[in-house]
């Protein structure tokens, strides 16, 4: 039998080392459980310090004997070169494996053993765990917000609706799979207009709306008469002249009552909150920022240089202040500038903001893709005898999009964490519900609960669309 | 003529449309004024703001004027994120660094804490440190010393008091020693460019900055003295803390989650960083007979930096402008003292809001200014 050198393990005693060192890590990580899970202190006869060290010295000195290379035991090594691969990546390990057997039984016992589910009064929360009665109690106004609970399958029915419409391009056929584009683009933000408008707000609203219908239609008709060289300055200043002229020249209010539908009580937006404000405004924001965005893009990399400092004066304004002080100018400062007997809700200004805020770092990230493009791609373009607008919209933008999957993503994750900063102008989402709830005399003490509550949804959302922008990145990735 | 006229045109329009509305917001501007008898100026910053402000570096109370309140507020501001700066700063790259480490524990354990604390919205951790965590915290009277000298209770947290004398001594013996530190790290760099010869420019740096400081204790008469906060009862169930410093809740709720938020981010910068410089890169600085301390000093880390230090310096202006959601918790900053507490008072809706945002924006273009500088002269010079 050779000679054992316990200062310096080997592969000719590999027995007596392996079942050694996990003998003694096993012990220090049975002392750990039962701490931890049973309150049992194994180790309580010795004094308080060496007590609260023993585990971590005698599972470092397991860990050390444990670390043979080439031991030949297939597990061995696939543990040592993961955790445990010299001694201070051992002492780390260590220290995390208890951190986490520590954490999880108050962890567990607040979340779940200790909390109270049942009942719907503050009385039944006398457990030292969460009160998740309270979430139940308030869960139609963290969801609705002061919406009134009689009008909620509104909200309901126009996000299932929304989201159906939303999944047809999942279904559709070869055939129709040229039109998405144009349905995404341009036709289903329209009909989510109109739902939002027409079927959650339910009301006058709706009457201003339908001079924007009519002032677009009629525009699109005419523009076909329009030479194309002219087309895109005809379709950027005339709908909004017709719209204007419409709405305060030609008063026929009487004719247009299409918009009307007597049985849907009008809900003001300051009612709106919850979740689904906080979807509403996502989803809104998100479609304007994005084509506002790729103007400003295409903006600062156009030959026209006041044009180009035009852009370039937009996008570096909004992306050096902070959002609340964008909100505190829609909230404040931004009724002054328009006419006195003119008002604009204070829902439509506050998605206005974000939209011009977000739509500064869309233009940052899109202006990171074009200028990735090769030069190659625009003089092939070019050489084609394609036109800017061809140029930009058949070879450079596609592939320029491609290229910036993950910032724009990472630009709609941000816009919908910053959504509960519209508290600023006094519109509840479900932060702003919580911080009411929480002072609310009967339910006092909970803030915890709610925020946890809130922070799990979140979560839940920014992870998914995460990963999903992920998916989409390898979906699209081409080699270059 | 044609070329040039399909030049024009399409700037002519933009730039009509842009004075157009700019025009637009002017003369709406200054007949709502006119009608509500406000009128334009910045006089009122040197009047008597007649409010209190809870916390503040510099001298201030109610008799000051709003000139100075804005200052009381941009210092809050510039305080909040210098601390926030340094701790995000530190945790990320701990983090960044442990994401790459090949410990499969600590790679997983930062890959969650990244994951976690990024996809939750800042103003909701800011809520839930505030108003969830550290309100959980024990009443002046039941609070334990830390270390015996640091006392964390539900009003705050409160530290021992610097008392110095002879500051400018100190202060100056710091200054020189950082003097020094340059010079010598010029000169060790022409050293090694012409000799080839290393000098441990490093622990030279570290005895300098240290030893300085200490002879101006020993011969410069600089004396330090703590006072440590001590416990007074007010009334029968009221208690507060005298003496040292005291931090705020809302500082240390602000700190705390901006920091968190953002080392995630500046963990994502710098494992980019380290990720992005090749592999090739460090196996040919270890093929010449770099030890592996030298590869990472010489080889990786100059390259590494050049690509981890401008997203870092944006995570940085984030988390600036993120210190405004202050104001959720008030926390005197600048937007809650000024485009708060201010614009209340005097109604002037236009000047205040337009002074806070320019100040926010003096500060980052200032900054990406310096970045692009940067970033021109780090570039690598390709022929």
């Amino acid at each position: 039998m050779s000679k054992i050198n316990f200062l310096k393990p080997d592969r000719a005693n590999l027995n007596t080392f392996l079942y050694l060192g996990s003998f003694l890590f096993l012990i220090s990580f049975l002392d750990v459980f039962f701490n931890s899970f049973f309150n049992l202190n194994l180790t309580g006869f010795l004094p308080n310090f060496m007590s609260f060290v023993l585990p971590l010295i005698l599972g470092f000195i397991g860990l050390y004997f444990i670390r043979i290379e080439y031991s030949g035991i297939k597990r061995l090594d696939l543990l040592n070169k993961h955790i445990n691969t010299n001694n201070f990546n051992a002492v780390l390990s260590l220290l995390i494996i208890f951190i986490i057997i520590k954490s999880i039984p108050p962890i567990l016992s607040w979340f779940v053993v200790d909390a109270s589910f049942a009942g719907d009064s503050k009385d039944v929360c006398t457990g030292t765990g969460a009160c998740w009665t309270y979430i139940k109690v308030w869960m139609r106004r963290f969801m609705y917000g002061m919406y009134p609970n009689a009008e909620q399958w509104r909200i309901n029915l126009s996000f299932i609706a929304l989201v159906l419409l939303g999944s047809v391009g999942y279904f559709a056929t070869d055939k129709f799979k040229k039109y998405l584009t144009l349905y995404y683009v341009v036709i289903y933000p329209f009909i989510a207009f109109l739902f939002i408008f027409f079927f959650i707000s339910g009301g006058p609203v709706f009457f201003d709306f339908s001079y924007g219908i009519i002032a677009a239609i009629l525009s699109i008709i005419i523009g076909f008469f329009i030479p194309g060289r002219f087309k895109f300055y005809y379709f950027l200043i005339v709908p909004l002249a017709l719209y204007i002229i419409l709405k305060y020249f030609l008063f026929f209010e009487e004719y247009i009552e299409l918009g009307k539908l007597d049985g849907l009580n009008w809900v003001e937006t300051g009612a709106w909150g919850g979740l689904s404000l906080t979807f509403i405004i996502s989803f809104f924001c998100l479609i304007f920022c994005f084509p506002i965005g790729m103007a400003f893009a295409l903006g600062r990399r156009s030959g026209f240089p006041l044009i180009r400092y035009i852009s370039v004066g937009f996008i570096e304004f909004w992306r050096g202040v902070p959002l609340i002080t964008v909100l505190f100018m829609s909230a404040v400062m931004f009724p002054m500038f328009l006419p006195e007997d003119f008002f604009i809700d204070k829902l439509v200004r506050a998605i206005i903001a974000i939209s011009l805020f977000e739509a500064a770092y869309v233009a940052e990230v899109i202006r990171g893709g074009l200028q990735a493009l090769p030069r190659g791609q625009y003089e092939a373009a070019k050489s084609l005898g394609m036109g800017y607008w061809k140029m930009h919209i058949f070879v450079i933008l596609p592939q320029a999009l491609k290229l910036v999957i993950p910032g724009i993503a990472n630009t709609f994750l941000a816009l919908v964490k910053d959504t509960p900063l519209i508290f600023v102008v006094g519109l509840l989402e479900i932060v702003g519900m919580l911080n009411l709830a929480k002072t609310n005399p009967e339910w006092l003490g909970f803030a915890m609960e709610g925020y946890v509550f809130a922070a799990i949804i979140f979560w839940i959302i920014c992870y998914a669309m995460s990963k999903y922008s992920y998916n989409l990145e390898q979906k699209y990735k081409t080699d270059r | 003529m044609n070329l040039k006229l399909k030049d024009i045109v399409p700037q002519l329009i933009t730039v009509i449309a842009v004075v157009l509305i700019f025009g637009f917001f002017t003369y709406n501007a200054q007949i709502n004024m006119e009608n509500r008898g406000i009128d334009f100026g910045y006089g009122f910053l040197s009047q008597e703001s007649s409010f209190d402000v809870q916390f503040s570096l510099i001298e201030y109370d109610g008799s000051h004027s709003y000139f100075r309140a804005y200052l009381v507020g941009l210092l809050n501001t510039i305080l909040v994120s210098v601390i926030g700066i340094i701790i995000a700063t530190i945790l990320g790259v701990i983090v960044g660094v442990a994401r790459l480490s090949p410990n499969y524990l600590i790679n997983k354990f930062a890959a969650f804490y990244v994951e976690f604390f990024r996809n939750i919205p800042l103003l909701l951790q800011i809520f839930f440190w505030y108003f969830a965590a550290l309100r959980a915290l024990p009443l002046p009277q039941d609070a334990e010393a830390i270390f015996g000298v640091f006392f964390l209770t539900i009003k705050g947290l409160y530290v021992p008091a610097f008392i110095w004398q002879n500051f400018s001594i100190f202060f100056y013996s710091l200054v020189a020693a950082v003097i020094a530190i340059i010079v010598i790290r010029i000169h060790a760099k022409k050293v090694q460019e012409n000799q080839g010869k290393q000098i441990p420019v490093f622990f030279i740096s570290l005895g300098l900055i240290f030893i300085l400081p200490l002879l101006s204790f020993l011969i410069g008469g600089v004396k330090l003295s703590f006072e440590v906060p001590v416990l007074k009862q007010l009334a029968t169930t009221s208690f507060i803390y005298e003496g040292g410093v005291s931090l705020p809740p809302e500082l240390i709720a602000l700190t705390l989650s901006l920091s968190l938020y953002t080392a995630t981010f500046i963990a994502e910068c710098v494992r980019a960083g380290i990720q992005g410089v090749g592999k090739g890169q460090k196996e040919a600085a270890a093929s010449i007979g770099l030890t592996p301390n030298q590869v990472l000093k010489l080889v990786i880390m100059p390259q590494a930096l050049r690509i981890i230090i401008p997203p870092t310096t944006n995570q940085y202006l984030n988390l600036t402008k993120n210190s405004s959601l202050a104001a959720a918790i008030a926390y005197p900053d600048l937007v809650l003292v000024f485009a708060g507490t201010a614009l209340m008072q005097t109604g002037k809706a236009i000047e205040i809001v337009s002074i806070t945002m320019f100040t926010y924006l003096t500060l980052s273009i200032s900054i990406s200014i310096l970045m692009n500088w940067y970033n021109k002269k780090i570039a690598i010079q390709e022929k």
